[in-house]
């Protein structure tokens, strides 16, 4: 059987099990549809909530963020988890005592305001729309990288499926297909992994390889690494390098920390779970979901760009050095090399046309391409996808293992697409419609208004996924920013501050919020469109040396400080709103749960 | 549930909060970024300990963390009477 059918039956056979969860969870009321009636077992909300978390871009890129960059990009894996300590120490549990569906719903009661459930609307809009941008694409870009379809047909394949899924059944067809979806992904990513791992450490465990030592060198695993980098002219793996810096990595992974916390399509998963214990049990489990796959991506990372490296490079010096000068032929390319040319994602040249590939790095030569005049790098195109979707043919493993990787990178990005459009999608139902618009509405009306804007919802991304704006890169960062300097101090004062009253709240949102997109549209550009940019972004021009992908942490604090000042100067909030507060710090008491 | 004990409750939570967050920040902002040139005598596999919270011993932290919290609130819900029945 050739790849092509075999890549068609897997993703073919994991579409027909999302279907079929589909019609087995249909949602039958609202508290169905928003959250799943609240009777999601803690681990299995662990394990959806790690694939709504966990989107194309962890799956298919983190490895090589991280192996390209090093130790610099460890921001990203601290940033990410850590988020998950402050959801369960700090929101969850509150918010799911609340007993609401939706995070506007929580700061419109508690703020007794229709204008911060409105500012709160609207942040959440922003972000999740944005965010679900690159999920559509990376959908898109999967479907025709495996399925050798063209990426608008595979966009509108994956939006049919989360279609279905989605509007028949809500949360709680989203809840037992995400489950089924990090079953998938879990298990495309951690077979290859487990083989890189055997074949150069000799550590079936990739989290211990790291630590471990190189087989073939008998030098620890990351000093070699960092060797043979240095050797090429590149800067090593573990250490700290410009243009990062120390302060800067503390801000962004700050920044990474409370943006994760203060996502909506996260935090309303802990919606589903039947008790607050769950809600908090359910965090850790999550994270340790989630960790199976982001403790193996720096592994898998620097393993297979040391394999690649040492496949160009195939012999040492006496010295145990890379020997630069026999370099592979081009005519003996391995097999997944020649395949991966076809894609694009990995392209020779061979500029000195001597018939050797020389990969180093041109901007820093070492002395040997000075002394014999080599032409430049000849690995022109390296794409730091290839570090993941490559390994199963690098290992040589069978072709179910490469199919499972398509369905593996389609699952990661359909199940954080529908957890997004849950949180765009009620948002809009019941915060808008319900809340604000038309609150004499029925049960039953309700439930058709919420599935008529999931389809909706599904339409607009669908759209944005065909015409993506040329910021889609930018746009997960200022959803990161938003997240952190808008929600997550809004929501944390709601709970751990009972005089905070509705001004303060308001000011300190539009604080976050203002102060955030001002910081990134300076440097990036008005609405990311180049050229409109008032400053260079380069760290010269940045106040105080702040990167604007890293001032979420300031927008934050700038939000906490406006919120404080305005209560000073106002009333605190009302007796019975002091008392609301009083009643979601305990457990006791919180909503009854309902069996699946 | 009397507002002595409401308070009570609420501050032997306020004080497990804190703790952790310390635990928290130290694992990953301290030992992985800022403190890591403190701590960079102590090898580990190749590389030093700093580097080694920075890729794997923050997030190992932040489990335990977790259930650690979830343990210690489930026996403090029940030692105020809070807990869910």
């Amino acid at each position: 059987m050739d790849q092509f059918t075999l890549n068609l039956i897997v993703v073919g056979a994991s579409f027909a099990l999302y279907v079929g969860i589909a019609i087995w969870a249909r949602a039958g009321t609202t508290s169905d549809f928003y959250a799943a009636s609240r009777g999601v077992n803690p681990i299995v909300n662990g394990a959806a909530t790690a694939a709504d978390w966990m989107s194309a871009a962890s799956f298919i890129s983190m490895a090589g963020l991280i192996a390209f960059v090093g130790y610099g990009n460890s921001t990203f894996l601290m940033g990410w988890t850590g988020g998950y300590v402050l959801l369960a120490l700090l929101l969850a549990p509150y918010l799911r005592k609340f007993g609401r569906f939706t995070v506007p719903d929580f700061i419109g009661d508690r703020f007794y305001s229709q204008t911060a459930r409105l500012v709160a609307v609207i942040s959440l809009l922003t972000m999740s729309i944005t965010y679900v941008i690159g999920q559509m694409t990376g959908a898109g870009v999967a479907f025709s990288r495996f399925l050798e379809v063209p990426s608008s047909t595979g966009l509108f394949i994956a939006s049919a499926v989360v279609f279905i899924y989605a509007v028949l059944g809500g949360m709680k067809g989203i809840t037992y297909t995400q489950l089924a979806q990090y079953c998938v992904l879990i298990v495309a990513y951690t077979i290859p992994a487990i083989f890189i791992s055997l074949q150069l450490t000799g550590n079936p465990l990739p989290q211990l390889g790291l630590f471990s030592t190189h087989t073939d060198s008998g030098l620890p695993l990351l000093t070699k690494l960092d060797q043979v980098l240095v050797q090429l002219g590149f800067h090593d793996y573990t250490g700290l390098h410009a243009p990062q810096t120390t302060f800067n990595m503390v801000l962004f992974t700050m920044s990474l920390m409370i943006g994760t916390a203060g996502l909506p399509h996260v935090i309303i998963r802990f919606f589903t779970v039947p008790k607050v214990s769950d809600a908090r049990l359910s965090a850790g489990w999550a994270l340790v979901f989630i960790a199976l796959l982001y403790t193996v991506a720096p592994a898998v990372g620097s393993m297979a760009r040391l394999n690649i490296i040492t496949t160009i490079y195939p012999h040492t010096t006496e010295t145990g050095e890379l020997d630069l000068e026999r370099p592979l032929a081009y005519a003996d390319r391995p097999q997944w090399m020649l395949n991966w040319e076809q894609t694009g994602l990995l392209r020779f040249e061979d500029k000195a046309g001597d018939g050797v590939i020389r990969y180093y790095n041109a901007a820093n030569p070492p002395a040997i391409a000075v002394e014999e005049g080599w032409q430049g790098n000849e690995m022109v195109t390296f794409n730091q996808d290839i570090l993941v979707l490559a390994n199963p043919e690098i290992a040589q493993l069978p072709g179910w293992v490469i199919a499972l990787i398509a369905a593996g990178g389609l699952a990661a990005a359909l199940s954080t697409a529908a957890g997004l459009l849950l949180a765009i999608s009620s948002a809009i139902s019941h915060d808008l419609i319900k809340s604000m618009i038309n609150p004499g509405i029925s049960e039953k009306g309700e439930l058709l208004a919420a599935r008529i804007s999931m389809a909706f919802a599904i339409a607009l991304a669908t759209w944005l996924g065909l015409n993506p704006p040329g910021f889609a890169a930018q746009v997960v960062a200022l959803a990161f920013g938003l997240a952190a300097a808008s929600l997550f101090p809004a929501i944390m004062m709601g709970i751990f501050s009972k005089k905070m009253n509705s001004t303060g709240a308001i000011v300190g949102m539009l604080v976050g919020l203002l102060s955030t997109v001002a910081y990134i549209f300076t440097y990036l550009g008005m609405f990311f469109i180049p050229g409109t940019n008032l400053l260079p972004n380069t760290q010269e021009y940045w106040l105080f040396g702040i990167s604007p992908l890293s001032f979420g942490t300031v927008g934050a604090i700038l939000n906490f400080a406006a919120a404080y000042i305005t209560l000073a100067m106002t009333k605190p909030a009302p007796k019975e709103i002091q008392e609301l507060v009083e009643s979601i710090r305990v457990p006791r008491g919180a909503g009854t749960a309902q069996s699946h | 549930m009397s507002d002595k004990s409401a308070d009570a409750y609420w501050a032997a939570n306020i004080r497990i909060i804190t703790i952790s967050m310390v635990i928290w920040a130290l694992v990953s902002f301290g030992f992985g970024i800022v403190l890591r040139p403190l701590i960079s005598w102590i090898p580990i596999g190749g590389t030093d300990l700093g580097f080694w919270f920075a890729q794997q011993g923050s997030i190992l932290t932040f489990i335990a963390l977790i259930f650690y919290y979830t343990w210690y609130m489930n026996r403090l819900d029940k030692e105020f009477g809070v807990d869910e029945q």
